[in-house]
């Protein structure tokens, strides 16, 4: 059988952080000790390095079905390893949208072709994401689908969505919210404030998310489902959360790499590479957004991975769709963020242990142990590099000709080197 | 730099093509003197001034700018757009250029496109401080102040009160010779 | 000077001496023939994505009159109709032999984006309500030729800012130039923010009037569906039209300015747009002499 022995880094094991050499063999974490020797073992040197649980994203667009041209879930599958990660929730906006069963084992089985990360299908919470009626919740569940969202667009009828929650209460899922009042964001294309006004560009007024929260907290309170914040934006956000986390609603919430990097001056340029939704906000949001992560009011990390072409995005920024990529870059992205500065117990946490926990995950996300799975991550929090290349199909992304601090240097999903950095690169 | 004209050369060079200006023309009659900016200009307020002196009658004068008539554009930075400034209409009348040097030719035939688009003069003739020669294209004064050999490679440079504080003209090596 | 885009980064030196060339650029359009071969062999292309009819002959007549050629893009029957994306539309009017790109365009940023796939050199004719440029520097030369400079002038900037690209423009470059600039309108029509601009405002005309040397009003989009913006005309028109009352209450030598097209009878009554001291056809000539003075600029010197 196939061995790896990653020696010398700082393992996130069962017993807490130690400096331990990790032997796997085949699919298991065979041993975790100091001075393992194995003359047969691939050697992985991670001397400086964070060893842990591959990093789970609960938010990604794989785009497969319907829109290949811009990702498939090879290929996202692909860009997730090289970020270290190894499971990822493919957001169900595609087209078709994944409303049924059926649409969901293909996600599955479409993952486990490629075979470089578990794609784990999400759900929409209504037929079509067309926020008229109920998806088949039962036949999604029954297909292991655990997250439900009408991700791309919030659930406008509260009625509607009460319903859904109530639904998915008593099956045990997780209702996963876009936070955005489709009314005041209507025909905005970057966040309302200074730099929309100078542009003359419509804005999408921070309260456009700070409402849809405010309402949802109220139906979670009522139907007391598992609640989960998708990319939260804002100050006003942050808050509400905290509030809710204090009254012990069961609720959980995520924020992007592009959120906790970048303030609404970055689109300034209209370089469509900054446009996503949410849009980047005030240094303020900026500010709040980064303190909730470090203190736990912000669960975990999620990419928002919104691969486009170039043909889309090289447009007028209002004529661009939104979205950017962020597999590849977002453990670089958060540990290069000033003054974030998460240990490596905080770090896998946000990472990788939450997002698996939220899921359900039995793989994933835990510390490693003797004989678990072996789904980790080798990762350098003092290398820089400057991402130049990409795996994705897709290039929207605003980190490329920047330089960012810590770099994933391998990542093994099920035992297997899913990805290794090149040496010299 | 070497002084090829002292103040009092000038005078007397204007005195006498004023005096040709009259005989070529039979008088001032139905004259109008365009200065070609920028030396031009003074240049021919002062012929002017001569002509006045001699037949006691105010002849009309002009600025006539060529910068939108040059053939040059898009070789160097753009110019500024000077303006024209003629108060009376050229038509039937004699128009007589002024300008300091006369040289390649590409300054007067710049000129000579510019005055047809303001009317159709009678005809028009060229007055010229210093001719230096190296024409690039057939065209010649009908009065010189002075004939001034050079090589190509020579500058030549007009001073005036009026722009420069002082009168002269001068000529000097130019680079690489 | 590579491109013209914008007004916000223009320095007072470069905004003077493009005026200082359309003044003499409007003595060329005075003459008995009102052109010059200054630059013959160029080509200008004016890309309209938005129908903009006057803009579009302005800048066609200033190009003609420098004897520049011109080539001509409007969208509808074109290929943008098939699909054709933006960027593909500005290398096909390149590779036919533009110098120089007039764009228009309803997408904010869209010059900028010519600019930066192009070798051409670039105008923006207007971008979403963002910039409009040219609009700007020919009402400076409209207020300068009329008053003699804009250097502690009062200016009133009245009517939908929010959507304006004509006031964003004028905002940046009255300023410049050494005017005190006051925008005047509804709270829905103006910018949600305006932190930074150099400009202060108000929702009060009554109260600002008197105190004018400009009145520059904008034209109420009363074509803009959807959005809801103000109750209704006949409320716009009592608090913000300058109606002969409002007229009356002008200091006597203060001018009044439109971009164009004026609606009568909303945002300036009839008589009032008939007055002498309604300056709307000085800015339509002046427009001619000022993208002439621009082209010019762009078009004349050593290409880059």
């Amino acid at each position: 059988m196939d061995s790896v022995l990653i020696v010398g880094g700082s393992v996130l094991s069962s017993t807490g952080v130690v400096s331990a050499d990790v032997l796997i063999v085949g699919d298991r974490i065979e041993r975790i000790g100091e001075g393992i020797k194995d003359e047969t073992a691939r050697v992985i040197d991670a001397s400086g390095s964070w060893v842990g649980p591959g990093f789970v994203d609960v938010h990604t667009h794989l785009r497969e079905p319907g829109q290949e041209w811009k990702e498939d879930i090879a290929t996202g599958s692909a860009a997730g390893a090289a970020g270290g990660y190894t499971a990822l929730v493919a957001m169900p906006n595609t087209d078709p949208a994944i409303d049924s069963g059926h649409l969901a084992r293909f996600i599955t089985g479409r993952g486990e072709e490629a075979g470089l990360v578990q794609v784990i299908p999400a759900g929409t919470l209504t037929m079509g994401r067309r926020g008229e009626q109920l998806a088949h919740l039962d036949d999604l569940w029954a297909a292991g689908v655990h997250m439900f969202s009408d991700d791309g667009d919030t659930v406008a009828d509260a009625g509607l969505l009460r319903r859904a929650m109530e639904y998915i209460a008593q099956l045990g899922g997780v209702v996963s919210e876009h936070a955005i009042d489709p009314g005041l964001a209507r025909g905005g294309h970057m966040h309302e404030g200074t730099v929309s006004s100078r542009l003359g560009m419509t804005g999408i007024p921070a309260i456009a998310e700070v409402s849809i929260v405010a309402r949802d907290l109220a139906l979670v309170e009522l139907t007391g489902v598992t609640y989960h914040l998708q990319h939260v934006s804002t100050r006003g956000a942050v808050e509400l959360l905290a509030a809710a986390k204090d009254r012990g609603l069961p609720v959980t919430a995520e924020v992007t790499p592009h959120h906790l990097a970048f303030d609404h001056q970055a689109a300034a340029a209209t370089d469509a590479s900054y446009k996503m939704m949410p849009p980047l906000r005030e240094s303020d949001d900026v500010v709040a957004v980064r303190e909730a992560l470090k203190s736990g009011t912000i669960d975990m990390v999620a990419t928002d991975h919104g691969p486009h072409a170039s043909h889309e995005k090289d447009v007028p920024f209002e004529h661009a769709p939104f979205g950017v990529t962020g597999l590849e870059w977002a453990a670089a992205v958060v540990n290069s963020v000033d003054g974030l500065g998460l240990d490596q117990e905080t770090f896998f946490d946000r990472m990788s242990l939450s997002p698996a926990a939220l899921l359900g995950l039995a793989d994933q996300g835990a510390p490693l142990t003797e004989g678990a799975v072996a789904n980790v991550v080798v990762f350098d929090p003092g290398a820089t590099w400057t991402p130049t290349e990409t795996l994705s199909k897709s290039r929207n992304a605003p980190y490329f000709g920047k330089e960012y601090t810590g770099r994933v240097t391998a990542t093994l999903y099920r035992g297997a080197l899913t990805y290794e950095m090149e040496s010299g690169r | 730099m070497r002084q090829v004209m002292e103040p009092s050369d000038i005078t007397r060079a204007l005195r006498r093509i004023a005096h040709e200006i009259i005989e070529g023309n039979k008088g001032v009659d139905d004259l109008v003197l365009l200065g070609i900016p920028t030396r031009g200009v003074p240049l021919a307020e002062r012929l002017a001034g001569v002509l006045e002196a001699i037949e006691g009658v105010a002849v009309p004068t002009g600025i006539l700018d060529v910068a939108l008539y040059r053939d040059d554009v898009g070789r160097n930075p753009t110019p500024n757009v000077g303006s024209t400034e003629v108060s009376t209409s050229v038509e039937d009348k004699t128009v007589v250029l002024v300008d300091d040097v006369l040289y390649t030719g590409r300054t007067i035939r710049s000129a000579l496109d510019a005055v047809t688009d303001l009317g159709r003069p009678a005809r028009i003739q060229l007055a010229v401080l210093i001719d230096r020669g190296h024409r690039e294209l057939p065209i010649r004064a009908d009065y010189v102040g002075r004939n001034l050999p050079t090589a190509l490679a020579q500058r030549v440079t007009v001073r005036v009160v009026e722009t420069d504080g002082d009168d002269g003209v001068f000529i000097e090596q130019g680079e690489g010779f | 000077m590579q491109h013209l885009l914008s007004t916000e980064q223009m320095g007072r030196s470069e905004a003077e001496s493009l005026l200082d060339d359309a003044d003499g650029f409007l003595e060329v359009l005075d003459r008995p023939i009102p052109k010059v071969p200054a630059l013959r062999g160029r080509t200008v292309a004016t890309l309209f994505f938005e129908p903009s009819t006057r803009t579009r002959m302005s800048f066609e007549r200033a190009a003609k009159a420098l004897s520049a050629d011109t080539l001509s893009f409007s969208p509808s029957g074109s290929s943008v109709s098939k699909g054709e994306s933006l960027k593909d539309t500005v290398l096909t009017v390149q590779a036919m032999g533009a110098d120089l790109a007039v764009v228009r365009h309803k997408a904010v940023g869209a010059p900028w984006r010519v600019a930066e796939w192009a070798q051409m050199r670039v105008v923006n004719g207007g971008d979403g309500a963002h910039q409009h440029p040219t609009q700007a520097l020919l009402d400076a030369l409209t207020i300068r030729r009329s008053l003699g400079g804009l250097d502690g002038l009062r200016i009133g900037i009245i009517g939908d800012i929010r959507y304006s690209r004509v006031a964003r423009s004028n905002c940046f470059l009255f300023p410049t130039l050494g005017a005190d600039v006051t925008l005047i309108a509804p709270p829905t029509l103006l910018p949600v923010d305006t932190e930074g601009w150099p400009v202060r405002h108000s929702s009060d005309l009554d109260a600002e009037i008197g105190s004018l040397d400009v009145v520059y009003l904008l034209r109420v989009q009363t074509e803009r569906g959807g959005a809801s913006v103000f109750p209704s005309l006949s409320e716009y028109v009592r608090r913000y039209g300058l109606t002969q009352r409002r007229f009356g209450m002008l200091k006597d030598e203060a001018v009044v300015l439109h971009p164009g097209p004026m609606n009568r009878g909303v945002e300036v009554s009839d008589v009032v747009a008939d007055d002498p001291r309604c300056l709307v056809l000085d800015q339509v000539a002046n427009g001619v002499a000022v993208r002439m003075a621009v082209l010019f600029r762009l078009l004349g010197g050593t290409s880059g």
